[in-house]
């Protein structure tokens, strides 16, 4: 048949993507400052105590799953965003939500609102910033009822500098702790005791690939704008609705959750393009993974380049992802991103 | 028999600063339609109030006798295609493009394309002869081969009504001709209506049936291309000297255009 070509060479990228994925899986599992052998493992999870299965339970599990689900659903986002704004260089930060999640962190810490009430005030805070961000580019964003993307891109762009700037205002007049604390958070971590948000995050982040995956062919469609797409018979201007909305709801759980992860979001879904061709049924499945991948080796680097300290996860996804983008541009033969 | 397949009835619709004031007209089943005019004229509004990019302000246009506003963007896509200037140079292979065509009839959320689906495009591949370079990504292609698929995507959506907007102004003549040989075929052998703005005044006369020239927002003159085309009419919507003859071969008329120094000499030798 002449239309299995293509999808054989996609069922075979999902296959490769997750070998490849419990490959990094088992790794960071093993690796960090106690090393745990693989045909241990197994053991020390039935057995239900010691040092190591702590250490795995509490520690590399938890993170290991952050990872996998911040990594993917950051890339989704990217993915999604770019194709609805027909924009390569549009990742979920762009639109002001990690700036409005980070100036609602800030706010608690140097309110001291954190301590009183407890350390879940910080993801609460987060993620009640970027939804406010979210509801000003939408609303914003929309003229006698009609959608401008141009429009939201650029009151998302004006919306990350005032938040940016209100947080330089609150790191300058709060003391050395609180500033601590804050460039602690904006530098991104998927160190997360509370369990509760770990499961949040993946039951999220595996609900948006679902929920995305739905609409692969009208984001297809969407590629050649939202005048053509709806001369295909898309309802454009009511997907971009509700893709924005699923898109930033998402990357402000992320943020909330572990931080400002850049890159990712902006890296991933062009790697995928270069690798497998720009059509939504099979990019954003293969983004997933290569977000979750990308996140999990990074997370191991961060722990072990130079244990038993920890580098900030942003800092490995930064030039790392840079590299690797630098060359896969640079090697890739199609002349459009997009 | 005489009756209208698409008709335009005091169509009000446009900008701020600029709109189609009040404009009436119909076209045939299996009309081969040309809309001339100059820029700004409303060509362009026109087709966009069509295609229901424009909302309408006033007065009705039905398609078949079903009126377009009513019908869904889906079953709208079923029944009118659109070529534009230039189609789209995105990295999506010729194939995938043109199954593109396939979307109003399937479900959004349906995943994969249906064997018919993949019948229906190669059928059209071939006919516009896209077929041998379908793996080839559009951003690859010759302005002329992209038309090309373009058409053959619009004609994937089986319409009722293909429009074709300025489909050949970026084209070289063999091109442009090949590029409306192929829609003369199909106005003929399948009988599909077409309305298509076009800019040269002698590709219009060539090959459409009968003409419909707008100029400021209103539809000037509509008839054959001898009625249309005459060089008073022209020279008072266009503001510029041309001279028309009969093309010996097609018996339409010919336009030329003629230069500021040639008018300067011509008058004096009066």
């Amino acid at each position: 048949m002449v239309y299995a070509k293509n999808h054989l060479r996609w069922v075979g990228v999902v296959l490769l993507l997750m070998v490849l994925l419990s490959a990094v899986t088992i790794w960071s599992l093993m690796a960090g400052e106690m090393k745990i052998p693989f045909n241990e493992m197994i053991s020390i999870l039935k057995n239900h105590s010691g040092m190591e299965y702590a250490v795995l339970t509490n520690i590399r599990i938890p993170r290991l799953l952050l990872a996998f689900s911040i990594g993917g659903a950051l890339s989704i986002t990217g993915a999604i965003l770019q194709g609805i704004y027909r924009n390569p260089l549009v990742e979920p930060y762009t639109l002001g939500i990690s700036g409005g999640a980070a100036l609602g962190v800030a706010l608690v810490i140097v309110s001291g609102l954190n301590l009183k009430l407890g350390e879940f005030m910080l993801p609460v805070a987060g993620f009640a910033g970027a939804f406010v961000t979210i509801f000003i580019v939408y609303f914003l964003g929309i003229k006698r009822g009609e959608i401008n993307i141009n429009r939201m891109l650029l009151i998302g762009v004006m919306i990350s500098f005032i938040a940016s700037s209100g947080m330089m205002f609150l790191m300058s007049i709060t003391s050395s702790d609180n500033l601590h604390s804050i460039i602690f958070w904006t530098m991104g971590s998927l160190d997360e005791p509370n369990n509760m948000l770990v499961k949040t995050m993946v039951f999220a982040s595996l609900a948006g690939l679902f929920i995305t995956i739905m609409f692969a062919q009208p984001l297809n469609a969407l590629r050649l704008g939202e005048a053509k797409a709806t001369n295909l018979g898309i309802n454009a201007a009511l997907i971009i609705r509700i893709l924005f909305v699923v898109a930033s709801l998402l990357a402000g759980l992320c943020v909330a959750v572990g931080g400002i992860i850049g890159f990712v979001g902006l890296i991933i879904p062009h790697i995928m393009r270069s690798i497998i061709g720009s059509d939504y049924r099979i990019l954003l499945i293969s983004s997933f993974l290569g977000g979750s991948i990308f996140l999990i080796v990074s997370d191991v680097l961060a722990r072990t380049v130079i244990s038993p300290n920890e580098l900030p996860i942003g800092v490995i996804t930064g030039i790392a992802g840079g590299l690797v983008f630098i060359l896969v541009l640079s090697r890739s033969k199609q002349k459009s991103v997009l | 028999m005489n009756k209208d397949y698409l008709k335009i009835e005091n169509l009000i619709c446009g900008y701020d600063n600029f709109y189609l004031d009040s404009l009436n007209f119909g076209i045939r089943k299996g009309d081969f339609a040309g809309i001339i005019g100059p820029n700004g004229s409303g060509k362009t509004t026109l087709f966009k109030a069509i295609t229901g990019e424009l909302k309408i302000k006033k007065g009705i246009i039905t398609l078949n006798e079903n009126i377009l506003t009513q019908l869904s963007i889906r079953e709208k896509a079923r029944n009118i295609a659109l070529v534009t200037q230039q189609t789209d140079p995105v990295d999506i292979s010729v194939e995938d493009y043109v199954l593109m065509g396939r979307m109003p009839y399937r479900s959004d959320f349906q995943f994969f394309e249906t064997k018919e689906d993949f019948e229906i495009a190669e059928k059209y591949m071939r006919l516009t002869d896209v077929f041998r370079f379908k793996d080839k990504l559009m951003n690859q292609l010759s302005g002329g081969e992209r038309q090309l698929a373009g058409i053959a995507r619009a004609l994937a959506q089986e319409p009722q009504l293909l429009l074709l907007d300025e489909p050949t102004s970026q084209l070289d003549i063999s091109h442009q001709i090949h590029v409306l040989n192929l829609v003369q075929d199909l106005n003929i052998k399948m009988g599909l209506t077409v309305l298509m703005i076009i800019h040269d005044l002698n590709l219009a006369s060539e090959y459409c049936d009968f003409l419909l020239l707008m100029n400021e927002g209103k539809l000037w003159k509509k008839g054959t291309p001898v009625e249309v085309l005459d060089y008073r009419t022209i020279e008072d919507v266009y503001k510029t000297v041309v001279f028309t003859q009969e093309n010996p071969l097609s018996k339409k008329p010919a336009i030329f255009l003629v230069s500021n120094k040639i008018i300067a000499q011509s008058k004096k030798h009066e």
